[in-house]
Order: structure tokens, then sequence, then C-alpha cells
């Protein structure tokens, strides 16, 4: 008897203890003499299950999860008998939180192993990019720009109008960076693709390549992320020794070669001019712009910055066509969002939804409600340089202009919950430390607004002078809104006044002195 | 030769002169990535695996062998949180106090983990045990998270810490 198991060897599933349920499961195969092959997949982004393993069985692949040590045998003996077990979750395919997703760009995270080059053409992969080989250019940008992608990095800037750009420029090189720069705390989208299926991202940079006449392309990584790199780094000479990357990929003339830069702890390497410099070998500071990136970037030269989630969505739009990916979405919102549900969550992971979701089934649907059992209070967007909703907004889809006009944004994504536990103003006092750990230092309102921030937040926290201090932290934010070079100055803002615009008995401190607050 | 600057609270052995075989060593890693300085970062990350921090001697080599300014790569090395100017301790674990984990309490863990270390501050305790704050180790579904040298770690208690460090005190891996 044979038997194939699905153990993923993405991050998440490893930090709960995947590779030991694997390498439990392959020894005591062994002392049963059993023929077991183990497939390190992706994860499904089911992470509350992780680690999950997944039978290949004739009706497809049946879950068990979340597999402890202690568990093992007793699962290989389910599993060779056909017996049912605790952990058993049926059909991957049927688990409600898997089945109700849209997946386009998650399509093959967890299906297959991430460098498995057959099996990864065998569901669909290179299609695009075959198809791109025998395009023009311009047309691979109208096909981008006709599908409506959006930059998924946060800004949303619609990447066929940037690629157009590029293309546009005369320049000897060009270049193409992958930002996978994924430093925003409730956001593992960009992890979790590069470990569970690499070649997607690389094929969309490939693809990016080609329809812009740049023949070189970086991908810089964050140095918190080793399992990514390494992945990323395995992909990319699979694809070089199978002539995807290269001098003359499949005898078609075109080039493209690309690089994996590991960053070195700094969040504001996020920001594009900053990754920029940092892949120049130079300090993240922040660029000023004009001239953009697509004009004037890497080494001078015309680049394409996009986010990890953006390029990976292009082979797929490439395959399908503009009119498919364009079905799915709402509004100018078009296409799907890899959303993260993260923090104190009962069923955190990964969800790919069109755009249009509310927040609410998000969180309550999918993530089933905050993960200590306690009421739901806030729930960050987008990163720490995102705005906090309540409960009032839960209702609210998820889209780029439904959250702007909500003073929130959807970011890269990530969706971070509270219970009743938090307390707003010491949240607003931390997003300014992170902008005073974080700031690159090169414009004012952000390298010393922040620090006047917190510790302003921090008077009001002692109860000083708690009016007048809020209104100079309003104004604060106004000034670093208005005058920070970049988004990190720009947006720290926005955790904070949204904490006091919606919970403003957060910050109601028992004044330390009564008598001066109320002469004031 | 131009003094090394003194690093802030850095122990003065660390900004002593380099023996040749550091020198040697950090020579041939820059002759790896072409002498190039767009390739710097990842001179310093080799650097840093090798030598365990980068000793500030060393930036008089990387300003010569790149044709750099000294103030340009001391720049570069004090800009990212990575690059340390005195070494670890043996094993280094990194707390995250983002937000996703403060959900969960991460604050809590890690005031509790530095009082079982005697440690005021984020820093090396006595038995050689560096703990420092991250923002962020993309494992904010299983928060809290924490990594002990490159080894992610997801809903990690007090008790698994503990555990986890005396692993890798003991060089294991896990």
């Amino acid at each position: 008897m044979s038997m194939i198991l699905y153990i993923p060897d993405d991050a998440a599933a490893l930090s709960v203890g995947a590779n030991e349920i694997a390498n439990r499961f392959a020894s005591q195969a062994e002392a049963r003499g059993l023929d077991l092959t183990i497939i390190r997949n992706g994860s499904r982004g089911m992470l509350w299950l992780e680690p999950l393993v997944e039978l290949e069985t004739e009706l497809g692949r049946l879950a068990f999860g979340p597999v402890t040590l202690d568990q093992v045998d007793s699962l290989l003996d389910a599993m060779q008998t056909s017996k049912d077990h605790p952990l058993s979750l049926g059909l991957t395919e049927d688990i409600p939180y898997f089945k109700n997703q849209e997946r386009l760009t998650f399509a093959r995270v967890g299906l297959i192993d991430p460098l498995d080059l057959n099996a990864y053409q065998a569901s669909g992969g290179l299609a695009g990019l075959k198809k791109a080989l025998d395009m023009n250019a311009q047309d691979i940008c109208s096909e981008v720009t006709e599908s409506g992608l959006r930059g998924r990095g946060g800004a949303g800037f619609p990447a066929g109008i940037k690629w157009k750009t590029v293309l546009d420029q005369q320049a000897e090189q060009k270049y193409i960076c992958a930002n996978a720069d994924e430093g925003d705390s409730g956001t593992f989208a960009d992890r979790m693709l590069m470990e569970g299926d690499p070649f997607t991202l690389i094929e969309g940079m490939i693809i990016a390549g080609i329809a812009t006449g740049a023949t070189k392309g970086f991908a810089y990584i964050r140095s918190e992320y080793p399992h990514a790199i390494d992945k990323m780094k395995r992909a990319i000479a699979v694809l070089e020794a199978a002539n995807w990357l290269g001098d003359n990929i499949q005898g078609s003339g075109k080039a493209f070669t690309l690089i994996v830069r590991k960053g070195a702890g700094a969040y504001i390497c996020g920001e594009e001019s900053s990754m920029l410099n940092s892949i120049e070998g130079k300090r993240g500071t922040v660029r000023s712009k004009p001239p953009i990136p697509a004009i004037v970037g890497l080494f001078g030269k015309p680049t394409i910055v996009n986010n990890v989630l953006t390029l990976a969505s292009v082979p797929i739009i490439l395959a399908k066509g503009a009119d498919f990916y364009k079905d799915y979405g709402l509004g100018r919102s078009t296409g799907t969002q890899p959303f993260q549900l993260a923090g104190n969550i009962k069923q955190g992971g990964l969800v790919e939804k069109a755009f249009g979701v509310t927040i609410r089934e998000l969180i309550e649907e999918f993530g089933g409600g905050t993960a200590t059992g306690r009421p739901f209070r806030t729930a960050q967007l987008g990163g720490p340089l995102g705005a906090y909703v309540s409960e009032d907004m839960l209702d609210l889809p998820m889209d780029y202009e439904s959250l702007a006009q909500n003073k929130a944004m959807l970011g890269h994504g990530g969706i971070t919950v509270f219970d009743d536990s938090v307390d707003m103003a010491d949240m607003a006092r931390f997003a300014f430390e992170f902008c005073q750990v974080e700031s690159c230092g090169k414009c004012t309102p952000c390298r010393i607004g922040a620090i006047r921030g917190r510790e302003t937040v921090e008077k009001i926290l002692r109860g000083e002078n708690v009016a007048s201090n809020i209104a100079l932290v309003e104004d604060l934010c106004e000034i670093m809104t208005d005058g920070s070079l970049c988004a990190m100055g720009g947006l720290t803002p926005m955790p904070v006044l949204s904490a006091l615009r919606l919970f403003p008995q957060d910050f109601d401190r028992t004044p330390v002195n009564p008598t001066a607050e109320a002469a004031e | 030769m131009i003094a090394p600057i003194p690093s802030s609270g850095a122990v003065s052995d660390h900004s002593s002169p380099l023996d040749s075989a550091t020198e040697a060593r950090a020579r041939a890693i820059c002759a790896d990535h072409n002498n190039d300085p767009a390739n710097l970062l990842e001179m310093l990350h080799d650097m840093q695996d090798e030598f365990g921090y980068i000793p500030s001697a060393l930036q008089n080599v990387l300003a010569d062998i790149l044709n750099l300014g000294k103030a340009e790569v001391h720049g570069v090395i004090s800009f990212y949180h990575d690059f340390r100017s005195s070494p670890a301790g043996k094993v280094v674990v990194k707390l995250c106090r983002a937000e996703a984990c403060q959900s969960m309490g991460a604050n809590g863990l890690i005031e509790r983990i530095l009082d079982r270390h005697n440690m005021s501050d984020f820093g090396t305790s006595s038995s050689g045990v560096t703990i420092e704050p991250v923002y962020c180790l993309g494992n904010c579904a299983l928060a809290p998270a924490a990594m002990i040298d490159e080894q992610l770690l997801g809903r990690v208690s007090e008790t698994s810490l503990d555990a986890s460090i005396a692993t890798h005190m003991q060089g294991g891996q896990s």
C-alpha cells in the first residue's frame, strides 16, 4: 500500500511544529513498512488548523488538523484503515473557510510542491508567460491596464499605467523590482505566496520585463523572512535550469535575470524609493518625488516597483484575459484581494475574495470572532499605518474607495483584530513610537513629529492637561499628514486620529490636576 | 589611519584594530560580491554571519575597497536594525511587539520573559541570551510570534519560549 501526504513547509506551519510532524510520519511509516511519500506544500491558508496534514485519496485531499506530535500514530492508524479520526476535517476543498474563497492569485498556494515545475505547469503555471512571449509589449501593458489591476502594496495605483510609463522610456537598462518588504503587522500574504508558489511571482516579474523592456529584476525580501528568501532563491535556480530565466528565454530572444536582495530590518524599505536606495547598497532613506521611479528609478534607470501580490496577479490576467479578472470586484476595485486575518482572531489565515466583501464577513464568518472569546472592540485595517475601525463600521465593503471615504484604508489587505481589553490611547502611543523607531529621518514632520507625538500621548495617558494635549496631537497629525515626504510620516496620523475619533473614552484619563485643567 | 568612531555604549574591545585574518576574510567576502558598492548590504550580512557582528574597524576596510567615504559605510551600518556593532549572546531571541502580537498579549509576555532573564530592557542577559524587539515576523495569525536564531515560533507562551531557548542554548534546533 502506498500513501501520499501533504505537510506544509510554510513558515507559519513550521512555527507550530510541521517539521516535527513530518518527521514523525516518516519514521512511523518506515517502522510500519508503509510506502509513504510526503510532499511539502505551501499552506492552504487556514493557519489556525496548522499543522494541517492532507491525505491524497480518490475523492480528493482529506484534511486533518491541527495535528500534534502525540496524535501522529493514531492518525496514521486511521489513515491506513480508512477510519474516522477526531482531527478529521473532511475534504479540504469542502471546508467552508476554503470553499467560500475566490482564489486567483493564490490558486496554487498549498496545492503543489512549490518547487515542482511540472506540477506548476500542470496546474496552469507558465500559461500567462507563454502568451506574453507571443504578444508585443504594448499589448501586454494594455491587457494589464484593461484588467483594472491596482497596486496591492497599499497605494492602489493602476499597474498597467505604471508599466506603460516604463515602456515609453528610452533607456539602455530598465528594472523590475518586486517589493517583498512586507513589514506591516497583520500581513503575511507576500510571505505565503513566496513560500507556497514562488514561480507565480517570478512569472509575473518576467512578464513585466517583457512588457517594459526590462531585462533585470530584483526581489527585495525582508530579512525577517528567511524561509521565503530560501524558497525564492531555489525557485530562481529551477527556472534558470529550465531556461525560463536567462539571456534567451525558451529561444525567444527575450532576456530576464532575477536577483534576490535581503533587507536588513528597516520597515521604511517597504516604501518604494527607500527600497531602491537599499538595493543600491545605501541607507534606506526616502527619495523626493518627482521624478517617479518609473522614470528615474533603480540606479537612475526606469524601474517598475510593484508589490509581490500585484506581480503575482499578472500571470492569471494574461492567461485568462483582462475580462475574466475584471469580472471580480466592486467598482474601481477590480479582481480579488488576498485578505489576511490576524491578531486576536479565532480562525486566522488567508482569505482571497473579490473586493467588496465586508469587514464583518471576514472577521465573523471566516474568522469566527476573537480568539479569546471576549467581545470584539476594534480592528486595524492595512497595517500599522492604517485606521482602526469600530463595530458599527463592520458592514463596510473592503475596497479602495469605500474605505478611503470612511477615513480608513485597505493597505496590503491585513485585518488585525482586538478584543475589548485593548487600550486605544496606548495603541495611539504605539503608532507614534513605531514611527519613531522606523522613520528614515529624512523629513522633519516624521522624524521629530513621531517623538513629540509619543511624548504628548504619554502626557494624556498620565492625565496631564488632557484636553489641550489632545488638541496638540490633532494639530501635530495635520502637520505630519501634510508635510511628510512619504506614507510613513504621512499616515502615522491615521491610526492615531481614528483611535481618537472612534474611541474618545479611552483618552479621557483622570486629570492629575483638575483645577488647572478647568482654568484653561 | 583615522581612529574608529566609538559607538555609544559599545565595549571598547569591539572597536579595536582588526587582526589580519579577519581583514583577509572581509576582503574575500567583498570580492565574492565583485567589490561592488551596490552589494554593500549583502557583504554586511555575510560578514555578520561570519563574525557575529560588524567590527567597527571593518568600516575602514569597506570604505577602502568600495571607494566610499567612511561616513557612508558607517551610515549604512547604523541605519539598518540588523547590523550589530558588538557580538550578540549565544542565542538571539526576537520577540514581536507589533499590533497583531500585542492583541494577543505580547507586551505582558515580553515583560515576563525579560524578567525571567533578570533584564529590565532588551539586550543580552548574563547567561548569554540576547532578547530583541522585532516589528512583525509575518506570523500574525498565530500570534504572539517569536524567532530564535532563524527558527520561527507561533502561539508562544512563557513555557514554550523557555523550552525553545533552553534547546537553542544547548545547540539544538528544536
